[in-house]
């Protein structure tokens, strides 16, 4: 399996960490009930077929990247630095 | 039928003619007492002892593919009880008790070989671990003991003791550890099941679970609707699919696991032995060939096929643990999904949906768990309360902070 960097091209999946599902960007607030963050850290959609992850350029860029792939397949969609999206802060 | 070793001989005698079929076939009932969703080792081991301990006959067993299609004929068939934290421990010591007791109970040869199980240890860190690990399972009444390395070389000649990264310090023993024919096991339990009355329905895949006003009342399936008043989610690698159907997001992310055999060797090794650094552990089977595996891929995924970083890793784990792997040939390798929980433990409970209940989350270690599994399953259902053995295995535990982090790695999917 090779994941695309959008800074390094086409890697190895030894070059990166796998964090897991994109909820973890889901970030609720501090206040929030312990369901909210039980939501987050540990409920998953867990589909078969296309998700959406966290993968760490470990040994590359650095970036922590959100990943579309089938997990059905293994096949990779799309890749985009978690900086780049919409919305991101600083 | 009852099989016996004078059965096998004087079918030999007359042609074995008199063989009649292990279970029957039968076509899905409008209703049963409950259903359990999925015919791996835990579905049938719960629908065994629901019929068994609990009287609980009319009930049936959905399996989308054949029985025994998916991990439990997938597994490298370890059995062992070292497990070290409160709420595992206990568990697993009854799983093997009733391991021990299985090929009587079940009139079946499940090949159960208590060959032994030794973890190795690499440094003074991992050796004051295991001794304290030890301890607490002798404590509990089982057993294990602390291998110096004289020892371990008396009876593994063939492992490289000096290696320069990793030089073996001692190792963990349990005796009572080792394997078993894992098809046997889904097989002996679904006889047992089958003669008890319950109907094993399989090409049957479960596509909707119905529910009203936070009541079940049944399932829709390939081959028609089915009520019930209990439903069992038992589905392993697939339990947060079966789980979406009524509507639940449960704590399981799915991984995927791979293992490998070699062609057929004459006996080398007697025990099951697991390194310590690196991530591989290897046996013998009976037909000779070494199975051995590693760890999860470490990501998500469905495919039942890995990829090569980990199958590299493994081989080369095993290159270095004992070097004359190297001479076998590999036949075969695969992969299994796996539930991963958070925290590594597994969950047996009832669900916020009434009649609902779940039995999940075996990440890679559900094979030995398969008698316990259903014995406490089957007493969760028959009787509405959790068995003493498997009460902290909470669905909700995850909110409520009570995590059995057993490795002691933290909360994540990708962790244990
Ligand atoms: C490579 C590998 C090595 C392993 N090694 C060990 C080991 O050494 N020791 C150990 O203790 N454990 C081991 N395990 C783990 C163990 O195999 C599993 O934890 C255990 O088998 C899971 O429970 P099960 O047998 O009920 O699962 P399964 O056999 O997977 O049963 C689940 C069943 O549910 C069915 N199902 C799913 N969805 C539906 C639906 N919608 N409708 C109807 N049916 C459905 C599936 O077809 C399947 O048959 C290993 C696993 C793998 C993959
Ligand atoms: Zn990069």
């Amino acid at each position: 399996m090779r994941l695309i960097c959008p800074l390094c091209g086409p890697r190895d999946r030894r070059e990166f960490y796998y964090s897991g599902s994109e909820d973890y960007l889901n970030r609720p607030t501090p206040d929030a009930p312990a369901e909210a963050w039980d939501d987050m850290l540990h409920l998953r959609d867990n589909p078969a077929g296309v998700t959406r992850d966290l993968w760490y350029h470990e040994t590359g860029c650095g970036s922590w990247l959100l990943v579309t792939r089938s997990t059905t397949t293994h096949e990779i969609l799309a890749t985009e630095r978690v900086a780049d999206r919409k919305g991101a802060g600083a | 039928m009852r099989y016996s070793g004078l059965k096998v001989i004087t079918e030999g005698l007359f042609g074995n003619k008199g063989w009649t079929r292990a279970w029957r076939d039968p076509a899905p009932k409008a209703e049963y007492d409950a259903i359990i969703i999925g015919g791996g080792g835990h579905g049938l081991s719960t629908a065994y002892y629901l019929a068994k301990n609990h009287g609980m006959t009319n009930i049936a067993v959905l399996e989308k593919g054949y029985l025994g299609s998916g991990n439990i004929g997938r597994n490298t068939t370890i059995v062992r009880a070292n497990y070290f934290i409160p709420g595992n421990s206990e568990f697993y010591s009854h799983s093997l008790k009733l391991w021990e007791g299985l090929e009587l109970e079940l009139n079946y040869n499940v090949m159960h070989s208590q060959r032994g199980q030794v973890v190795l240890f690499h440094s003074d860190g991992q050796r004051d671990l295991q001794i304290r690990r030890a301890n607490a399972i002798v404590n509990q009444g089982d057993d294990a003991e602390i291998m110096t390395v004289d020892q371990l070389r008396a009876e593994f000649p063939y492992l490289d003791y000096e290696q320069t990264r990793f030089p073996i310090y001692g190792g963990m023993m349990q005796r009572r550890a080792g394997t078993a024919r894992h098809d046997a096991v889904a097989w002996g339990y679904a006889r047992g099941a089958d003669q008890r009355g319950v109907d094993l329905i399989q090409n049957c895949e479960v596509t909707g679970i119905d529910v009203e006003n936070g009541v079940v009342r049944g399932v829709q399936t390939t081959r028609g609707p089915i009520r019930a008043k209990k439903v069992a989610m038992i589905a392993a690698g697939r339990s947060g699919q079966v789980a979406a159907m009524a509507g639940m997001r449960i704590p399981v992310e799915s991984h995927i696991m791979q293992a490998f055999v070699t062609e057929g060797l004459k006996p080398v090794m007697d025990a099951v032995i697991s390194y310590g650094m690196g991530h591989f552990y290897i046996s013998q089977s009976d037909k000779g060939g070494l199975v051995f595996g590693g760890d999860i891929d470490m990501y998500a995924s469905y495919a039942a096929r890995g990829n090569l970083p980990m199958v590299e890793h493994v081989m080369e784990a095993g290159m270095t643990l004992m070097p004359m792997i190297g001479r076998a040939k590999v036949l075969r390798s695969w992969g299994g999904i796996m539930d991963m929980t958070p925290d590594g433990s597994p969950i047996i409970d009832k669900t916020p949906i009434e009649g609902l209940f779940i039995d999940a989350g075996w990440n890679y270690g559900g094979f030995k768990a398969v008698p316990a599994s259903g014995w406490c399953m089957a007493h969760l259902m028959a009787t509405g309360q959790s068995h003493e053995v498997a009460r902290r295995f909470r669905l909700d535990r995850f909110r409520t902070g009570q995590l059995l982090d057993e490795e002691g790695t933290g909360s994540q999917h990708n962790l244990h």
